[in-house]
């Protein structure tokens, strides 16, 4: 039963991630236009690196 | 600050950020515009880069799931002349006011419901894991560990995350009614309360999980209800938003600035041009075109001059005028039409939605069902710790959580399916309204029909008089004839030079051709309408048209094959109305009705018992929609009808106003089958719990199954 001393914190460390990482991607409007964002992979020209 | 994926955006960022920091920098206004058409990467990639070609845009982004594009323009570009260039470029591109398009963007309330969300769905799957553990037969010293650290988790999860539910049910336990949060706030409450108390005193049974899952399931719910919530505004503000707050008065010679409220009867009042009449009276000096679509609805301006009486809220659209005030303040048109409004929203507001009226019966019933089970096991064991244990596993397993999810799950189906058909729904209890509808009254022009007259058969006039008549109209400023002469202008006609041209105010234009005399204007014999003339010779009738928005005709008689009662109620001329209406089959149009006749009209067929959707675009409507039991406006009505209706049209096609009555059908059903799931669901639940078989176990399985069979039963929602 000693092994539930490291998983617990652990579970408890990867679900706080988790929503540590979805707070953040309200805060940064990640949701405001999910139809738009799937269509905006398909453009060719936004493509290139540093134009 | 969006963090944008693509280095072909960033600029976009920087420049939103210069505009927001200084008001007086190049980059001017955002504009957005509301494009219904749009649906593809390609209608996307083309909105941008048309709209970035335009000299005066600085940055365009699309915003496909909203369908809008916000512009950021250098300051000189205005709403028009990006609607015709999107137009140019294919795309149906409206205005819409800001208010409208802000709906369910940036809002705090929506963000701070998602967070609650967010960890309500964290501390649930934490706990989740660990009851696993428990229901797998962790046993004493386990167990124990187990649920501490889930009453660690869980309480302070609780006490954020469902925080939303006991504020609203002590706001309506405080007035001594009940919602639906009143059982969902004593559930996660009591769950919390009792686990704790078991934890502590080593008992077998917490319902952390169950306390954290209800707040999840709940929550999604009301977020949706919240995204959907976009309230209309009161028409009754809108139109007292419309007052003037000050004018120029002449008092004994000199011009004095006084507020609107300080103008006496008999005061001479200044009228700029462009301006909005202050008070109701009589023109002094001057004439002018006026915009009477307050009262009518009807868009093309209407002569007046020295005699004749303007009301307050007309547009005073040519010429100064001087008026002598004969209403005031409260005695104004607008003001009167402003409280028949109010009048008219406040009989509507009594429409209670089906969730509350489920919640009205639903508490009582759990709550004494509950109460019966303690004093039930109460007498027969005479131990309270197991009686309440029994009690509370009662209310958690009848807890609304299919219920809670029944009506706003259904809501955002039906109102995603809605939009993208081209209708945005505004009203939380729009649909449910929209349901029961059974007479449909439209408002004509503008809303029937286009708004814009046609000229046709202008083929019929010779080439000489087509030449006459585009001279007379050109030195007119009637609206029929500048109709007239843009129409002529467009079949490539040249004026022909003609002499002695005047006016004849309330009659027409008359001029000298050569030594013939022609005349455009009213006609003298009893057919009326507009004649040209030459001579002695007939008169020859100028067929002045409205064009019918797309749809009209397809759904007038759509409306009338499913048996709804439907009427043309317009501002315009009984002439004009009982026309419009024999072209679309109308038994019942009238005209020359004034906003109060409107209202009365509708209260009467109300009192009739019908249930009433009013489709309409004008000031003159605001009223009548109020009074409607549902309405509709189309997205080119005035900016103020538009913010008071329940359900804005946003394409030029009526079309979707079928959708939106077949969806709203459907929605009702589906809601009306959601409450039965939840009804049955419990029927089996709460004789479980009562005998007290309820485990922890079986109400997280419960719980989580009708809510899921809730939420697949609201995606069948189908026009």
């Amino acid at each position: 039963m000693n092994v539930l001393v490291i998983l617990i914190p652990v579970s408890l460390i990867l679900g706080g991630m988790g929503i540590v990482a979805f707070l953040w991607t309200v805060r940064h409007n990640q949701y405001e236009d999910i139809e738009g964002d799937a269509a905006r992979i398909l453009f060719d020209d936004e493509d290139e690196p540093n134009s | 600050m969006s963090v944008m994926s693509c280095p072909g955006c960033a600029g976009a960022p920087l420049a939103e950020e210069a505009a927001r920091r200084s008001p007086t920098s190049s980059a001017g206004d955002t504009i957005s515009l509301s494009l219904p058409g749009i649906h593809c990467a390609a209608c996307v990639s083309g909105v941008e880069r048309g709209l970035a070609k335009l000299p005066d845009v600085l940055d365009a982004r699309v915003n496909l799931s909203l369908k809008r594009v916000t512009v950021l323009t250098r300051g000189d570009a205005d709403e028009d002349h990006l609607i015709g260039a999107l137009l140019a470029l294919g795309f149906e591109a409206l205005p819409l006011d800001s208010d409208t398009l802000r709906a369910g963007e940036g809002d705090p309330a929506g963000r701070a419901l998602l967070l609650r969300l967010a960890v309500a769905g964290f501390a649930m799957m934490n706990v989740m894991i660990l009851s696993v553990a428990v229901w797998a037969g962790a046993a004493d010293a386990t167990r124990q560990l187990f649920h501490w650290i889930s009453a660690v988790i869980a309480l302070p999860a609780v006490a954020y995350a469902a925080r939303p539910f006991f504020v609203s049910a002590l706001s309506v336990l405080r007035v001594g009614r009940v919602n639906m949060e009143v059982p969902i706030s004593l559930a996660i409450l009591l769950a919390s309360g009792l686990s704790l108390y078991e934890t502590m005193a080593g008992g077998e049974n917490a319902y952390f999980d169950a306390a954290l899952s209800l707040t999840f399931f709940l929550l999604i719910g009301r977020y949706l209800d919240h995204r959907t919530r976009a309230a209309a505004r009161s028409a009754a503000q809108e139109l007292a938003a419309l007052e003037v707050p000050s004018a120029t008065c002449i008092r004994e010679g000199q011009p004095v600035r006084v507020k609107a409220a300080e103008i006496v009867v008999g005061d001479l009042v200044q009228v700029p041009a462009g301006g909005r009449v202050p008070v109701d009276g009589v023109i002094d000096t001057g004439r002018s075109q006026m915009d009477r679509s307050l009262l009518t609805g009807e868009s093309l301006p209407v002569a007046a001059q020295v005699g004749a009486k303007v009301v307050s809220g007309e547009v005073n659209l040519s010429n100064p005028l001087i008026i002598r005030a004969t209403a005031v303040g409260q005695d104004t048109t607008l003001r009167r039409m402003a409280e028949m409004v109010a009048v008219a929203e406040s009989g509507r507001s009594h429409y209670t939605p089906l969730a509350d009226r489920a919640a009205q019966l639903y508490a009582p019933l759990v709550h004494g069902v509950a109460a019966l089970a303690f004093i039930g096991w109460f007498v027969a064991t005479g131990d309270v710790r197991y009686s309440l244990n029994i009690a509370i596993a009662t209310l958690i397993i009848t807890c609304p959580c299919a219920l809670g999810l029944a009506v706003p799950a259904v809501t955002t189906a039906a109102s995603g399916s809605l939009f993208r058909k081209g209708l945005l729904i505004k009203s939380a209890t729009a649909l449910e309204r929209l349901a029961e509808v059974d007479a449909v009254v439209f408002d004509k022009t503008g809303t029937l029909t286009d708004g814009t007259p046609i000229l046709d058969d202008l083929q019929s006039l010779s080439v000489e008089d087509r030449a006459a008549a585009l001279a007379l109209s050109q030195s007119s400023d009637h609206p029929v004839s500048r109709l007239l002469a843009s129409a002529l202008e467009g079949m490539q006609t040249t004026p022909s030079a003609l002499k002695e041209i005047h006016e004849i105010a309330g009659d027409g234009v008359e001029g000298l051709d050569g030594e013939v005399r022609v005349r455009l204007g009213k006609s003298r014999t009893a057919t009326g309408g507009t004649v040209f003339q030459r001579g002695k010779g007939p008169e020859q009738t100028l067929r002045i048209d409205e064009a019918l928005r797309p749809g009209a005709q397809e759904l007038v008689s759509k409306l009338q094959s499913q048996g709804l009662d439907v009427e043309l109620l317009s501002g315009d001329t009984e002439f004009a109305a009982t026309k419009l209406g024999a072209r679309l089959g109308l038994k019942d149009s009238r005209g020359a009705m004034l906003p109060a006749d409107k209202i009365a009209h509708l209260a009467a067929l109300q009192e009739r018992g019908k249930r009433v959707l009013m489709v309409g675009d004008g000031l003159n409507d605001m009223g009548a929609m109020a009074q409607a039991f549902v309405s509709i406006s189309p997205a080119s009505g005035v900016d103020a009808t538009r913010a008071s209706s329940d359900i804005v049209l946003l394409g030029r096609s009526l079309a979707p106003v079928m959708d939106a009555l077949k969806v709203s059908r459907s929605a009702r059903a589906r809601i009306r089958e959601n409450f039965g799931i939840a009804i049955c669901y419990n029927s089996v639940a709460v004789p479980l719990a009562v005998l007290g078989y309820a485990s922890p176990l079986m109400a997280a399985l419960a719980m989580s199954s009708s809510s899921i069979l809730v939420i697949l039963n609201a995606l069948r929602v189908r026009a």
